[in-house]
């Protein structure tokens, strides 16, 4: 029944990943290279993973990390996020995701979207050292372009630097 | 009348796009110091014709700042033999703008005007000002163009275009007018946005970024044929469209080799190659008006200041310093002194610099400012500001002391840019 059960869930993923680009398909979970266990372990644990990413208790519900002003490395404290998404990604290669970097509005519109892309980059170098491969991974930059937040202030300011961790669906 | 059509790209569809006659809606809010008075008197011959071409003269000549109009209380020559130079001299006119207009069947509008000097009782200018289908206020903007030279030395741009994108909710606008904002034509409208519009130096294309392949890519539209083309669309971001002088070049920034860099490339996409190092970030190039140097905006000192090179790449030279952080440069017409903006004390600051003394002057009060762009005489700057809650474009004299606020009816306007001469 178990079996069962995670082809369907292979399936949806397979149907989700159609339109991306090519990837690693069918048995994913069996033939990844983190596979040391047995495959009826490597099922749960491919089981698990897939919840991972809708649960919304786990750290892979993360999907955006933030800085301080006219910074692009990630901080601290989102370290931890972005090394889940690897870990993520480099168990599930058929997973895709594009980084969208953006900035508060101090700046040029042009700066601004030059250190969005630096952000959504920077992400997506640790990503790949989180074992992401590189076909997986998408950078872009909104700059200022696509703000959440619209005061002149840092209340919006705050919100609106970050890096999204967009999961293609 | 340009008609843009309807077009598909990708998975998008782009909206029909329409000219439309809406207005910017323009406020003084400072003068020159000293003003000319003068007189503009509706020209004879075809009435309405001739009330057209006195207001838009009129307006011209107001919102230059530098000249004071003087109502001709009912008196109306259209020929020198007609006017008694004392009626003038006892309002204060200096200069007095006179003349007749018709229009022919196939829409031909053609003037004649003169403008007299009241003081010195002689002829200034007499000539004769014409446009195809029906296009008066071409006519106005060339006789205020002609007045405007004769009576201040440089020349006028009431005859020339901007570009500017205007947003409203989710909805990008493209969009170019005269730059006293009638004869809109929207060049693309899009639900993703639109940026860094630039004109071709002949002012028949616009080079721009747009969003709608899903991140930022660089096209070229010609303005006659609403023709469009992808010159730029490598991984990751490609913006900062700027033409060179002659036209046969575009500088741009791509991110393709890892971090935001100045690459050159020729107006059909091939010769592309990188003019800028390291691993900051280089963009908004900018040419010089001999075509010789690039002015950018960099990080490579540690914050965004604003550099020169020569425009082949080499070594590049820091022009801002201070405390503070300097952006968008633009090259004065004449080569000597450029235009920025300046972020300082949480506020942005449009600023001129001056090449040879290195002197930097803030012209405006300091808010929310940006992407300042000259007039083609180098007398007036575009900017994009905020009043009232709305994004709005601004202009200021290089003096500092005309300035003038333009509203669009709806929505938010950003990111001007002025055409070049007619």
């Amino acid at each position: 029944m178990k079996k069962i059960v995670i082809s369907i869930v292979l399936l949806n993923l397979l149907a989700a990943c159609a339109s991306q680009k090519p990837q690693e398909t069918a048995a994913t979970p069996a033939s990844s290279p983190v596979a040391a266990a047995p495959a009826v372990a490597m099922a749960s644990s491919a089981q698990t993973y897939d919840d991972a990413l809708n649960d919304p208790q786990s750290i892979l519900a993360k999907r955006s990390v933030y800085y301080p002003f006219d910074v692009s490395e990630v901080q601290d404290a989102d370290k931890p996020v972005v090394q889940a998404h690897g870990a993520y990604l480099s168990k599930n290669p058929a997973r895709t995701v594009r980084l969208e970097g953006n900035c508060d509005e101090r700046g040029s519109n042009e700066y601004n979207l030059a250190l969005g892309q630096r952000r959504a980059d920077g992400v997506k170098k640790m990503l790949e050292l989180g074992g992401a491969k590189s076909a997986q991974l998408d950078s872009v930059s909104y700059g200022e372009e696509k703000p959440v937040g619209s005061t002149h202030d840092e209340a919006s300011w705050a919100k609106n630097r970050r890096t999204d961790i967009n999961y293609a669906k | 009348m340009l008609k843009a059509r309807c077009g598909v790209l990708g998975l998008l569809m782009l909206l029909c796009a329409s000219t439309a006659n809406a207005v910017l809606n323009i406020e003084i809010i400072g003068a020159g110091e000293q003003q000319i008075p003068v007189s503009i008197v509706p020209f004879g011959g075809d009435e309405k014709l001739g009330l057209a071409i006195g207001e838009v003269v009129s307006g011209d000549l107001q919102r230059s700042g530098l000249f004071r109009l003087v109502d001709p209380l009912g008196k109306s020559p259209h020929a020198p033999a007609e006017v008694n130079y004392a009626d003038w001299q006892v309002r204060g006119t200096e200069a007095l703008a006179i003349g007749t207009v018709g229009a022919q069947a196939n829409g031909r509008v053609e003037a004649r005007f003169r403008l007299l000097d009241v003081v010195k009782k002689v002829e200034l200018i007499g000539q004769a000002v014409s446009a195809n289908d029906g296009q008066v206020r071409a006519v106005g903007h060339r006789i205020a163009d002609l007045i405007y030279e004769k009576l201040t030395g440089n020349k006028g741009v009431f005859g020339t275009r901007i570009a500017y994108v205007n947003r409203q909710g989710r909805q990008f606008s493209l969009i170019v007018a005269d730059s006293d904002g009638y004869n809109e034509q929207v060049v693309l409208s899009q639900h993703e946005p639109i940026m860094s519009p630039a004109w071709s130096p002949d002012g028949s294309h616009l080079a721009y970024v747009s969003f709608e392949t899903g991140h930022a890519a660089v096209f070229v539209q010609s303005l006659y044929t609403n023709q469009r083309k992808v010159l730029a669309d490598f991984r990751g971001s490609n913006s900062a469209p700027a033409w060179s002088p002659d036209g046969k070049q575009l500088a741009v920034v791509l991110t393709r080799d890892g971090s935001s860099k100045i690459y050159l490339m020729r107006p059909d996409g091939s010769d592309l190659h990188r003019v800028s190092n390291g691993s900051g970030i280089d963009t908004e190039p900018n040419f010089s008006p001999d075509g010789q140097a690039l002015l950018f905006t960099s990080d490579r000192g540690g914050s965004a200041q604003i550099y020169w090179m020569p425009v082949e790449g080499g070594a590049a030279q820091r022009m801002t310093f201070g405390g503070g952080t300097s952006y968008s440069p633009r090259y004065s017409p004449d080569g000597k002194s450029f235009v920025f903006t300046h972020l300082s004390g949480g506020k942005f600051y449009i600023s001129t610099q001056d090449f040879q003394t290195g002197q930097m002057e803030m012209l405006s009060e300091g808010g929310w400012e940006k992407k300042p762009t000259f007039a083609p005489n180098g007398k007036l700057i575009l900017f994009a500001s905020e009043a009232r809650g709305r994004g709005i474009l601004a202009t200021v004299s290089s003096d500092g002391r005309v300035k003038q606020h333009m509203f669009t009816q709806s929505g938010d306007a950003r990111e001007p840019v002025w055409g070049p001469a007619q």
